[in-house]
């Protein structure tokens, strides 16, 4: 714990010698990694959650250290690479317009067509419980769009529906439509056999079987889905936007941006899509937790 | 019997809801470039529908015959040939491919033997695969770009970039899951760290490696073909789509899209292909 706050104590003389002496800075630097690997070497000894939370932290902010020394210091091109300074200023700076590009972006294109593309898959796989035949179509159908760059409908999606948001969660409906649809159907098929005969001897109808049995038990893969497709949401919007959009939104701001050669607030709008999936990973993530602890990899590690 | 009629029924549904929806989305176009002077019943509007220029929603055989047309009629390597633009892509997919499964594989071998890298380099590779990686691949090719690296390399590059994640957490697990009775068995044998990994880990390993590939495989054609538009839209299947979306041009956006389709297809079979013939050498298992 207090080689980690040497470290950190010691990164940051590090970055403040940098612009007076460059002798002091690079030994100054030399020690901090020294002492950061002894102390990620010393957490990872450790069994305690906090050496298990510390030591990726650590790891991180030592990434970012030698980002910064290492871009400052042999004064890498601002085009090639900002230092992370330079883009945490460029997020205060342009708070405003990384706000109107989230909410483009984000609240609308993104929540938007999660929200169908999941919803729709998910009836989708209901309906078609009952029919095999139907089952037996579509399966291999949706395996062999998995792996399709559905990516590419943006344009044609653009010529659709228009420049505005309505194309982007078009393309993140149709992007994660399949995976739900996949993983649903998996899920159906989770519960066990005894299981549903106990149903059946209870009398119990299909409605009533499916409520109180079969979805409970498709509810990892559901998530699992859930936690995928937030990711590929994300992508689809702002990858759709690449191709044409409205002068805002994260897909733009990154592709004029970064050929306006303004690569901080490229880095801070790629900071704050990040965050955003980040967050929205922790979100389900934690849902998941809630609605499926019964699920053995929530269990305790007995040992 | 289902198992091969049941897909080729949804096909065929398929097909027809497209006929049908290119007959709707069409119609008001396609009557309005109709001539005055000609026959104005449905069977008339419904044929313009299907054979109109630059149609909203082009149908199958449209797509296909101009395919057939850029394919066969254009020198293999004159831009206008859809086949050299699938090359280019396929290039930049395979090369990226390549580059991100061997740094992968490296990655993870060295996430199984040092707990330092355990501890603090995976949660960020997992923190990783919940940000939109694609997102920078325009300002990656910009970069590059600014350093005199242009053409296939930043291509690649995303690529690799993409499809090392997958590969990476696939082969952690598969490194891992190394009996502890083998293991025990390795040491009481006195192996040594580089024997076990080769003569156990490994193999054990190479079952995870192909589910792993299958899905880095998708994303790398998906990375091509995104890592090709900001490059002022030159050459490979992105560019087309691109091209096609600057011009109106559907059938070629809906060409190319088919092609990157079959390119993706084509590179999982051969995945396919790679885990069978394994199989095989090892006797139906793997």
């Amino acid at each position: 714990m207090i080689l980690a706050l040497l470290a950190i104590l010691a990164g940051f003389a590090a970055r403040l010698m940098l612009g007076t002496s460059a002798m002091a800075a690079t030994s100054l630097a030399v020690c901090t990694v020294v002492i950061l690997n002894l102390a990620l070497m010393r957490l990872a000894a450790q069994e305690t959650r906090i050496a298990k939370i510390m030591a990726p932290t650590l790891f991180g902010l030592g990434l970012l250290w030698s980002w910064e020394m290492i871009t400052v210091g042999l004064h890498v091109p601002f085009i090639l690479l900002p230092p992370p300074s330079a883009i945490g200023l460029a997020i205060f700076n342009h708070l405003l317009i990384l706000g109107q590009d989230f909410d483009q972006t984000v609240l609308h294109a993104v929540l938007a067509g999660y929200a169908i593309g999941c919803g729709t898959g998910f009836l989708t796989a209901l309906a078609i419980d009952r029919s095999k035949f139907l089952q037996a179509g579509l399966t291999p159908l949706a395996n062999a769009f998995s792996a399709m760059p559905i990516i590419g409908i943006a344009p044609i999606a653009i010529e659709w529906f228009g420049f505005g948001w309505p194309s982007k969660a078009a393309v993140v409906v149709l992007m994660t439509f399949f995976p739900m649809l996949v993983n649903t159907q998996a899920g159906l098929q989770q519960s066990g056999a005894m299981e549903r005969d106990l149903m059946r001897s209870y009398g119990a109808s299909y409605w009533l079987t499916l409520l109180k049995l079969r979805l409970p038990a498709a509810m990892p893969m559901i998530f699992n889905a859930l936690k995928l497709n937030s990711t590929l949401a994300l992508i689809g919007a702002v990858v759709a936007e690449f191709f044409g959009t409205p002068t805002v939104g994260m897909g733009f701001r990154i592709s004029t941006e970064s050929a306006r050669m303004n690569l901080d607030i490229v880095w801070a709008t790629i900071t704050v899509a990040a965050l955003a999936g980040g967050l929205s990973f922790a979100l389900i993530a934690w849902g998941e937790r809630v609605v499926t602890f019964w699920h053995p990899s929530f269990h305790k590690r007995i040992n | 019997m289902t198992k091969i009629l049941a897909p080729i029924t949804v096909v065929f549904a398929l097909v027809i809801i497209w006929y049908v929806g290119a007959y709707f989305l069409n119609a008001p176009q396609a009557t309005a470039l109709m001539d005055p002077d000609g026959p104005q019943n449905f069977w008339a509007v419904l044929q313009a529908c299907w054979t109109m220029d630059r149609p909203e929603l082009p149908t199958p055989d449209q797509i296909f015959s101009n395919l057939y047309d850029s394919i066969c009629n254009n020198p293999l390597d004159s831009p206008r040939n859809f086949l050299l633009q699938t090359a280019y892509t396929a290039q930049a997919a395979i090369t990226g491919l390549l580059i991100g499964a061997i740094l992968g594989i490296a990655l993870a071998a060295g996430i199984v033997h040092s707990r330092v890298l355990d501890r603090s380099l995976m949660p960020w590779v997992i923190a990783s695969q919940t940000i939109p990686i694609l997102a920078i691949a325009p300002m990656v090719v910009v970069a590059l770009g600014n350093i005199g690296f242009t053409g296939l390399l930043p291509k690649a590059a995303i690529v690799g970039y993409l499809s090392f994640f997958p590969i990476t957490v696939g082969m952690v697990k598969g490194f891992r899951s190394a009996d502890t009775l083998q293991l025990d068995l390795m040491r009481t044998y006195n192996a040594s760290g580089a024997q076990i990994f080769f003569k156990l880990r490994w193999p054990i390993a190479v079952s995870f490696l192909f589910p792993s590939l299958k899905v880095a495989v998708a994303l790398a054609v998906t990375g091509a073909i995104v890592a090709e538009i900001p490059t002022g839209a030159q050459v490979g299947l992105g560019a087309r789509l691109l091209a096609g979306s600057y011009y109106g041009q559907t059938e070629m956006m809906w060409g190319a899209l088919v092609l990157a389709s079959a390119l993706a297809l084509t590179m999982i079979g051969f995945v396919r292909l790679g885990e069978a013939s394994v199989r095989q050498l090892r006797g139906g298992r793997l």
